[in-house]
């Protein structure tokens, strides 16, 4: 027997593309045509909204899709591997845009919990805020959160960029693995806990360090990088920026020194 | 999992009931498992009982449809034995009954007398306050006790996955501070130092009728504000007394109040504007009574909030 019911309504497994995308022409600064897309997701549930973006950019080739009222709805605009880029005039809910690889979005509202898990490349821009474990795994690209994030941001980040004009919440940079974070506001406590490597700039005060995250020096490339990466999105640079690094004490368990590992963890 | 939702008109009144349930079935997927109301109505001088006469789940001998009548009757002969004057009765379901009556004695005596009556729940007792809550999803429950077209001040409700306790009434959301009235709570998390709360609270005399940690919370708070403390300072004191993880709602008679655990562990999403506030586990409950795009923010660990009507 086929199931096409799920009691709590999330499998849809017959569900199709609405095709209700209006699709026009528009000419591109090099003077040839670009093809854009919009379509109004108020009444599709997740899954028609995906096979909607997924039919444009996929079967239709379109590189310009633009999504209104998203309703912060769940796990949009996921898995897309192509380059294309995509406007979300709202806001979303949880899981929004992971596992991207490739995609330019801008989202014009906030995001809730997990946004760009796992994304390999491209760029991500949030105009408000955005909720806890931003950023988690990130692999590549950059992710522009312009006002607040909540806690956990970029927990096991392995590469690319996160940005935060505001605050952050509290384990901001848990056990980031590679990459580097730009928070230009306040972050809570327990920064960069059990960090590997990687780099985390802070712009305001730090309410705690986390386990075996060490200040470093801010050096002439940081600046040089902080200026470039705040420079491409138009963010406003604070007065002064600490940088926060590995200490490299959980790096290896040593039989040999037992008492300094006591004190490390 | 689980999904916690509340709402308070600050500067008036709405169909709190309509509203809530929008808000809980849009979070149905975080707990299909039971949904629960506490609702505010407009203040008057005589009580609210909703009282629970048996559980769904229970097995319906042929006595039972009688049995019920006989236990309803019986709270009602108790309610005048302790001087309480009737003035209207209600059943939605042959095992709910809400009562409202005036009386001017003791909540406590008159809550046990009755829970005395066997299988017997008070889910609420207050001025305002009515507490709602059955199995499957919010609509479901909300179409069954005609809460569509409730007015009101505030309200916060609960969809429920049951991860520690029974899929039953008793294990659902929102908890009544029994016996302190008007006072309830909602939950998502789990609590760590429970069984020595409960303990704590058992000795001074309270009773708890299930197995859910929540259950805790909202007794916790009464008896720090019968002992004289406001609810914020209750609120921030549970920060430090409570172990786990943990964003609650506490509604009073006329305060909504949230919690965030140290670990900002459990989701809430918050929107402010100047005559209503709306909090959720997810945006898109926020959304489902808001249909604009709007400013929202989730609150940082240990943060304390509380709004008046």
């Amino acid at each position: 027997m086929k199931i096409s019911y799920d009691a709590r309504g999330l499998a849809e497994p017959e569900a199709q593309a609405p095709r209700v995308a209006t699709i026009e022409e528009h000419t591109a600064a090099d003077g040839g045509t670009v093809l854009r897309a919009t379509f109004d997701a108020a009444g599709l549930s997740t899954r028609q909204i995906n096979l909607e973006l997924r039919r444009l950019v996929y079967d239709e080739g379109i590189t310009d899709v633009t999504i209104r009222n998203p309703g912060a709805k769940h796990s949009i605009a996921v898995g897309i591997l192509a380059r294309c880029a995509i406007t979300i005039d709202g806001s979303l809910g949880y899981f929004g845009c992971g596992l991207i690889d490739g995609p330019e979005i801008r989202i014009r509202g906030r995001v809730g919990w997990s946004v760009a898990e796992n994304m390999m490349s491209g760029v991500i821009v949030i105009d408000k805020n955005a909720g806890s474990l931003a950023g988690a795994a990130l692999r590549g690209g950059d992710l522009v959160i312009r006002r607040d994030v909540g806690a956990r941001t970029g927990i096991d980040q392995k590469g690319g960029t996160i940005l935060v004009g505001g605050d952050a919440g509290m384990m901001t940079g848990f056990m980031l693995q590679r990459g580097r974070q730009i928070i230009c506001g306040n972050v809570g406590g327990g920064l960069g806990d059990s960090m590997y490597d990687g780099a985390i700039y802070v712009g305001g005060k730090v309410a705690s360090l986390g386990v075996d995250c060490v200040e470093a020096e801010l050096t002439r490339s940081d600046d040089e990088f902080l200026d470039r990466k705040l420079g491409i999105y138009e963010m406003k640079r604070p007065a002064a920026f600490r940088k926060f690094v590995c200490g490299r004490k959980l790096w290896n368990y040593d039989n040999l020194e037992p008492a300094e590992r006591k004190l490390v963890l | 999992m689980c999904g916690i939702a509340g709402i308070i008109h600050t500067g008036g009144t709405g169909d709190i009931g309509s509203e809530l349930t929008r808000m809980l079935q849009s979070m149905k997927h975080r707990g299909p498992d039971s949904s629960g109301f506490a609702l505010y109505g407009p203040t008057s001088d005589m009580l609210v009982m909703r009282i629970k006469l048996a559980d769904p789940n229970d097995a319906r001998d042929f006595g039972w449809a009688d049995r019920m009548e006989r236990h309803r009757n019986e709270i009602e002969s108790r309610l005048a034995k302790l001087g309480a004057v009737i003035d209207a009765v209600h059943g939605d379901q042959e095992y709910s009954y809400r009562v409202r009556f005036s009386y001017n004695g003791e909540l406590k005596p008159l809550a046990d007398y009755v829970e005395d009556v066997p299988g017997c729940e008070v889910l609420s007792l207050g001025h305002s306050l009515e507490i709602v809550k059955d199995l499957s999803d919010a609509a479901s429950v909300a179409e069954r006790y005609q809460l569509n077209g409730f007015t009101g001040t505030h309200a916060i409700g609960h969809v429920r996955m049951a991860t520690e306790s029974d899929v039953d009434i008793s294990g659902a959301h929102p908890y009544w501070a029994y016996p302190f009235a008007d006072i309830a709570v909602v939950h998502n998390g789990q609590l760590t130092n429970y069984h020595m709360w409960r303990r704590r609270l058992e000795r001074l005399g309270h009773r708890f009728q299930s197995a859910c940690d929540s259950e805790i919370i909202a007794v916790y708070l009464a008896q720090k504000m019968a002992d004289g403390l406001t609810l914020e300072t209750a609120m921030k004191q549970s920060l430090d007394e409570l172990d786990g993880v943990f964003t609650y709602l506490v509604v009073t008679a006329d305060a909504l109040g949230m919690a965030k655990d140290e670990m900002a562990a459990k989701p809430l999403v918050l929107y402010e504007s100047d005559d209503l506030v709306a909090l959720a586990s997810e945006e898109v409950a926020i959304r489902a009574v808001i249909g604009r795009e709007i400013d929202t923010h989730d609150p940082y660990e240990r943060e304390v909030l509380v709004w008046h009507r």
